[in-house]
């Protein structure tokens, strides 16, 4: 991929248009002392860059949150100019009209109109726009400005179509635009001074009134004519067009090949969320297995010091084991959707989660959900017709996410032999696959039922732009998997850690009477919950143990490798993930074992799902529809799977 | 899917000696042409006509806009990929049927 399309080596002059932001004298009259951030929104078509364009702009300085009752997710960063003006900058979800289509795209709308509840209206809005790709960036700059802000038109990827021989006259159509317009590359920070200057700078100029409007399809075509007006006068088009992106696609877009090539890459994925991630977790362990003996040998024997090893560092440590392979899987979400080939996935995908009564967008939030089902669900926003938008969002947390990697992880790592197939194909990675397998099948014929049986409606029209293929920026990539990791350690430390406290706390407390024969947690509360399931959860093969470690499973279902550990460490025996292992072989049959992945499969074992849920639909109708189906399914598919294995003799 | 008698040529612009106007939908991979009209049939169902016709024009679907196939999926042939003046668009056929294209009179031919 040495075609310099691919690349990002060629050095260029950056040429920008800003006359008003060179005053030599405004160095002296700094702003006033205590005068507030100026409200930066950025805005842009998808793949514009506008995402890293706001990461070069903030760098880490980003607070993600939601926008005020709604879920949409909002990013905001600060930044300051040359001059030392403070910037507050909004990253807004991208559109290619303020005419919203979806939540997402009315989250745009109402922020540059000043229409949203608890945000003041920006002071500058910049628009972001492709710059080898001008036609849709132009029109939307040319309806935003009847939302009267003053604007910025940052020509964000110059370097690419600077390489394409692709000629821009930035004087000339900043004049016609009637807006200042700086070229950046956002990935390399270039012209980022630049822009902050010329948004100083647009701040002072006065806002005019609102006059935007919802455009009907003749106004629509009317900007677009006036875009394609400017492209004539000021662009030449590029002399060595993008030649990659399609040669590329003859290959990932072909009707049969292209699907080969996307269930390579699947496979790849979850073989290196196995295999990479290894090493790492056993330095974790190790690290936690250290640190628990460490304290312990400094506290005195008793319930203070089986609280700090037992409840805390044990708990988290126990979660926390399962980060590098949480990371590893965003890493592969993030690049995908980085170097563009999200799109096609959707596109290859299209026609058969058509076929399941699914938008072809869909796929992107199903895979998502792959790592959690709570950002999948948050990104179901992406369908706007509500039927479709309510059938993905009701399968999502059928697909294998994050928080079953650790039980999966636990029971095969104790059940499946750590052979190699052929010598290279990990049995335990097979026997990984095929759950996901199932996930995978159960959403789509879920799906199939909801559309074809309860919704028989028309689907949203797939439309969709397929970008041009870039080289992933490692800054930005390794910046998106850390938020995404810092978000699961968020959780991992509020709710999964004061679900491990509540848990030791169950099986410790009452204490057995002196004199008790028997392991402690018999006499606990948790050993009464556990026995009092035990008649409804007997026909399926789980032990009282197994159902007290579904209660605290229910916060999140990582939480059940933690519980698993209380209830057998209380009951005699140190902890970590190996040695639970052969604690649960030990204890289990294989038939109980493969009952309880096959519930985990299906149960609707996270109440922050629910909760998502419950947000996103505005209604306890729907989390109270989703729980009730997946257990049904969930005690359906273990009790089958429990017969099943007992009559094959491994019970 | 979306017939050439569908089409009333009345409406759009008059059919010249390079082809009848034909609908999107009903290409072949290489298929290319202007676009003389987008609109949505009446019956166009789920959103409406109106709708789908501006979501259409704001992903770049618009009168004289040069469009050629450049994908078709694996079952159907469909949705297909188009290569939409500078850039590449994916949608089905369905709603490709609102697209109206004179064809270009040597398929494959490059200019």
């Amino acid at each position: 991929m040495s075609e310099a399309e691919l690349s990002r080596g060629a050095d260029l002059a950056l040429e920008t248009r800003a006359p008003e932001a060179s005053r030599p004298d405004a160095r002296i009259a700094a702003p006033p002392a205590g005068t507030r951030p100026l409200r930066v929104a950025l805005a842009g078509v998808p793949n514009c860059g506008k995402t890293a364009l706001f990461n070069a702009l903030t760098g880490a300085r980003q607070k993600v949150a939601n926008y005020a009752g709604v879920t949409v997710e909002r990013k905001e960063g600060a930044a300051v100019t040359p001059l030392g003006r403070k910037l507050a900058i909004l990253d807004l979800p991208g559109t290619y009209s303020l005419r919203a289509r979806s939540p997402d795209e009315a989250i745009t709308r109402d922020a540059v109109l000043g229409r949203l509840a608890g945000e003041a209206e920006p002071d500058v809005v910049v628009c972001v726009a492709d710059a080898t790709s001008l036609r849709v960036a132009l029109r939307l700059a040319l309806e935003l400005k009847a939302a009267g802000r003053p604007m910025v038109l940052a020509l964000n990827m110059i370097d690419i179509a600077t390489r394409q021989g692709l000629e821009i006259d930035i004087e000339g159509l900043s004049r016609d635009l009637g807006m200042p317009i700086v070229a950046t590359v956002a990935t390399r920070r270039r012209g980022v001074d630049l822009l902050l200057q010329a948004v100083e700078t647009a701040a002072e100029t006065t806002p005019a009134a609102a006059t935007w409007r919802e455009p009907s399809g003749a106004e629509l075509r009317a900007l677009h004519r006036e875009a394609e007006r400017l492209i004539k006068a000021r662009v030449k088009p590029p002399k060595r067009p993008d030649t990659w992106t399609g040669r590329l696609d003859n290959v990932l877009l072909h009707p049969v090949g292209g699907l080969v090539v996307l269930l390579v890459l699947l496979f790849v994925m979850f073989q290196a969320v196995f295999l990479a991630a290894n090493p790492l977790n056993d330095l974790i362990t190790g690290g936690f297995d250290w640190l628990a003996g460490g304290v312990g040998a400094l506290l005195p024997e008793g319930i203070l010091k089986s609280f700090v090893c037992d409840a805390l560092i044990s708990g988290v440590g126990s979660v926390l084991v399962f980060l590098p392979q949480i990371l590893v899987l965003f890493l592969f979400i993030i690049l995908l959707e980085d170097v563009g080939y999200m799109a096609r996935a959707a596109f290859l995908m299209d026609k058969i989660m058509g076929g399941a009564g699914l938008h072809g967008r869909a796929f992107i939030p199903l895979l998502s959900s792959h790592a959690c089902a709570i950002p999948g669900i948050m990104a179901t926003r992406v369908i706007d017709q509500r039927r479709d938008r309510l059938t993905t969002i009701l399968v999502a947390p059928l697909t294998t996410c994050s928080a079953r990697i650790p039980v999966y992880t636990l029971i095969i790592s104790a059940f499946v032999p750590n052979r190699r197939l052929f010598g290279w194909i990990s049995e335990q990675g097979l026997v990984m696959l095929g759950l996901y397998a199932t996930g995978i099948l159960s959403a789509l014929s879920v799906a199939f039922v909801i559309r074809k049986v309860f919704w028989r409606g028309a689907s949203e029209p797939f439309l969709m732009e397929l970008p041009a293929y870039k080289l992933p920026d490692a800054r930005n990539v390794a910046r998106q998997v850390w938020q995404r990791g810092e978000i699961f350690l968020r959780r991992a430390g509020t709710i999964i850690l004061s679900m491990m406290v509540v848990v030791w706390g169950l099986a410790k407390i009452p204490l057995p009477p002196a004199g008790a024969r028997g392991p402690a947690i018999d006499y606990s509360f948790a050993g009464m919950i556990g026995h009092a399931l035990q008649p409804l959860l007997h026909p399926i093969g789980f032990s009282w143990q197994m159902s007290v470690a579904l209660i605290p499973g229910m916060a999140a279902r990582e939480v059940a490798v933690g519980a698993l550990g209380t209830v057998y460490a209380v009951s005699g025996g140190d902890e970590s993930v190996g040695v639970l292992g052969h604690a649960l072989a030990s204890h289990w049959s294989l038939a109980s074992a493969l009952a309880f992945l096959a519930w985990y499969v299906f149960a609707p074992q996270c109440a922050s799902t629910l909760g998502v849920v419950k947000r996103e639909t505005n209604s306890w109708k729907w989390p109270a529809i989703m729980f009730a189906y997946m257990v049904t399914l969930a005690y359906i598919a273990a009790f089958i799977t429990y017969r099943t294995a007992v009559a094959l003799g491994a019970g | 899917m979306r017939r050439l008698s569908e089409f009333d040529p009345q409406g759009g612009a008059p059919a010249s000696d390079s082809g009848a106007v034909t609908a999107l939908s009903v290409g072949r991979k290489g298929f290319a042409g202007v676009i003389v009209a987008v609109r949505a049939p009446e019956n166009a169902g789920g959103l409406g006509a109106a709708e789908i016709e501006r979501r259409l024009v704001e992903m770049g679907f618009v009168e004289d806009a040069p469009v050629e196939i450049v994908h078709e999926g694996l079952f159907g042939r469909d949705p297909i990929a188009i290569r939409l003046a500078d850039r590449t668009v994916a949608l089905r056929r369905k709603e490709a049927g609102a697209v109206l294209v004179r064809p270009k009179i040597l398929a494959g031919a490059k200019p």
